[in-house]
């Protein structure tokens, strides 16, 4: 064939590169700006006051400062991050593999769906003074709670991602005589990973959710004791500041974890 | 329902012999499907494909056109009857058969290199040389330069022309299209249909096509397959005698052309609501 193309979409590839890059920089000064305005909200809500227990967000972050500088917070990330991690590594591995299982077999999908069903439309936090009942007050206790939590929208996720697999993908792979192993590795797991990673995105942060449910509910440690301890001493820039800290740290985590996704298994979506 | 080859006058064979005594590479045999135990897809459908020839299955829709393509690939079980392809029974799909998909199925997550080699992935070949051999399909059908793109990245044609050098690249016999231009537009439609004459000159491979255009499988085929509606049958087998060697245009203004399709369209005429 000697088609060469001229085709409108070619000339429109040929001129994206730079088009792109121009609009990635406006989108980066658009979302510095949302976040510019959050704060100036934030800070003037503060200065109004609307309440005597709202710091201004210059308050907050030289709380902040200090709780840097004195090592409190470090020593409460510590303590917090040691059952959080555990938890969602334990999480993630447990439930995509789960899911990823119950979305390939009939067997264990019946035996599956109806225990992470319920859980997930368990309210978890009632389920937590019951755990500290069993398993006491320590390390697997927390991180117990953090699995409940993560774990069901882990594995419904990689479970609804697996069934719904394009079809026609399959029939492609078995056509060009792909084996049901490179099946599942060339062709399930990569079209089902968006999905799965919007059930690690959402398990992440159920997962923090956990973490801080425990620390307040079960013993005041880490960023928990850092929030119940500065507003029991009404030191409430000091309290803002750690749970401002504790849901940054959770986006960036996100934010990791899209990097991920992009940089070693969709690569294309970079450039969607 | 009687098969019936119908003999035209012949002005110009281009493959220089009669179709009907051209080998088989692929027969079917007592072929008959029923969904779900209620729709009767294909009933008793016995066909031989000539090895070098595109045969076009045409029929209205519902026919079960699709689902005997299927059935040729491997995809899917009849409920009785056999496939042979070179003489041997198959029951899955085999490395001298290659599917064109109606919806392309190119994994969205690889660039074009990637998508078309990905059969000889399949079956294990070095990265460097199945990149190779996939680099000279893409030129071959026209996309050269987009070797590194994703498929969201080009245009219903682009991509369906990936589809097609993908089963290029496995060398396969016989190559299975179910509707390939359907989900294309009608300029593409009509330059790929081009493209696919010229490509028949330089790849000597049998063509299975699926097709509801009447013209297109006049403008395309050796052989024509009229499938009746559901249960499809095979209703009639035309083998148009057009002489391909003139430009597009003229082989859409050609006599036995424009009489092929409108021999075809009163036969399926009956069919149609």
């Amino acid at each position: 064939m000697d088609a060469r193309l001229e085709d409108p979409i070619a000339a429109q590839i040929a001129a994206e590169p730079g088009e792109q890059a121009r609009s990635r920089r406006q989108m980066v000064w658009w979302r510095l700006a949302s976040i510019a305005l959050f704060c100036l909200a934030w800070e003037i809500a503060g200065r109004v006051p609307i309440n005597l227990a709202f710091p201004t967000f210059s308050a907050t972050v030289a709380a902040f400062a200090e709780m840097i500088a004195d090592g409190s917070m470090l020593k409460a990330y510590l303590l917090t991050l040691q059952p959080l991690i555990i938890g969602l590594i334990v999480s993630a591995l447990v439930g995509v593999s789960v899911g990823v299982a119950m979305g390939l077999r009939k067997s264990v999908e019946w035996i599956g769906a109806p225990i992470f069903i319920v859980l997930q439309a368990a309210p978890v936090a009632a389920v937590i003074p019951m755990v500290t009942f069993v398993y006491g007050i320590g390390l697997t206790a927390k991180v117990i709670s953090v699995c409940l939590l993560a774990l069901p929208v882990i594995v419904l996720n990689s479970y609804k991602a697996v069934a719904n697999v394009n079809p026609s993908l399959i029939n492609m792979c078995r056509s060009f005589l792909g084996s049901r192993l490179q099946q599942i590795v060339k062709i399930i797991l990569p079209d089902a990973s968006p999905v799965i990673f919007a059930g690690l995105r959402l398990g992440i942060s159920a997962g923090f959710i956990g973490i801080i449910l425990a620390e307040l509910l079960i013993t005041p440690t880490g960023i928990g004791d850092l929030i119940t301890y500065h507003r029991a001493v009404a030191n409430y820039a000091h309290m803002y500041a750690a749970i401002a800290s504790i849901i940054v740290f959770s986006a960036a985590a996100l934010s990791l974890l899209q990097w991920v996704e992009e940089k070693w298994i969709r690569p294309e979506k970079k450039r969607s | 329902m009687v098969a019936v080859t119908r003999k035209f006058p012949r002005p110009a064979d281009p493959h220089g012999a009669d179709m009907t005594s051209l080998e088989s590479i692929i027969s079917v045999r007592g072929i008959s499907k029923v969904y779900s135990g209620q729709v009767h897809a294909l009933q008793d459908v016995d066909l031989d494909f000539p090895a070098g020839a595109l045969t076009t299955l045409l029929g209205p829709s519902g026919c079960g056109k699709t689902t005997l393509l299927k059935i040729i690939a491997g995809l899917m079980a009849p409920n009785t009857g056999d496939v042979l392809v070179k003489g041997r029974k198959v029951t899955g799909p085999g490395p001298e058969r290659a599917f064109v998909f109606q919806d392309f199925a190119l994994m969205p997550w690889a660039t074009v290199v990637r998508n078309v080699a990905f059969g000889l992935e399949l079956r294990g070949m070095a990265e460097a040389k199945r990149h190779e051999i996939a680099r000279r399909y893409i030129e071959q059908v026209g996309l050269a330069g987009f070797e590194e793109k994703y498929p969201h990245e080009l245009s219903g044609g682009m991509r369906q022309r990936v589809g097609l050098a993908r089963a290029l690249a496995v060398d396969a016999d016989v190559l299975l299209l179910d509707e390939p231009f359907s989900a294309v537009d009608e300029q593409t439609r009509r330059k790929f249909q081009e493209d696919l004459l010229r490509l028949r000159e330089i790849e000597r491979k049998t063509f299975i096509f699926v097709t509801h255009s009447i013209e297109e499988a006049v403008y395309l085929s050796d052989r024509i397959v009229l499938l009746s509606r559901r249960p499809g049958r095979v209703s009639q087998i035309i083998a148009p005698q057009i002489d391909r060697s003139g430009s597009p245009d003229e082989i859409r203004r050609d006599r036995a052309y424009l009489d092929t399709v409108e021999e075809i369209w009163q036969s399926l005429r009956q069919f149609v609501d």
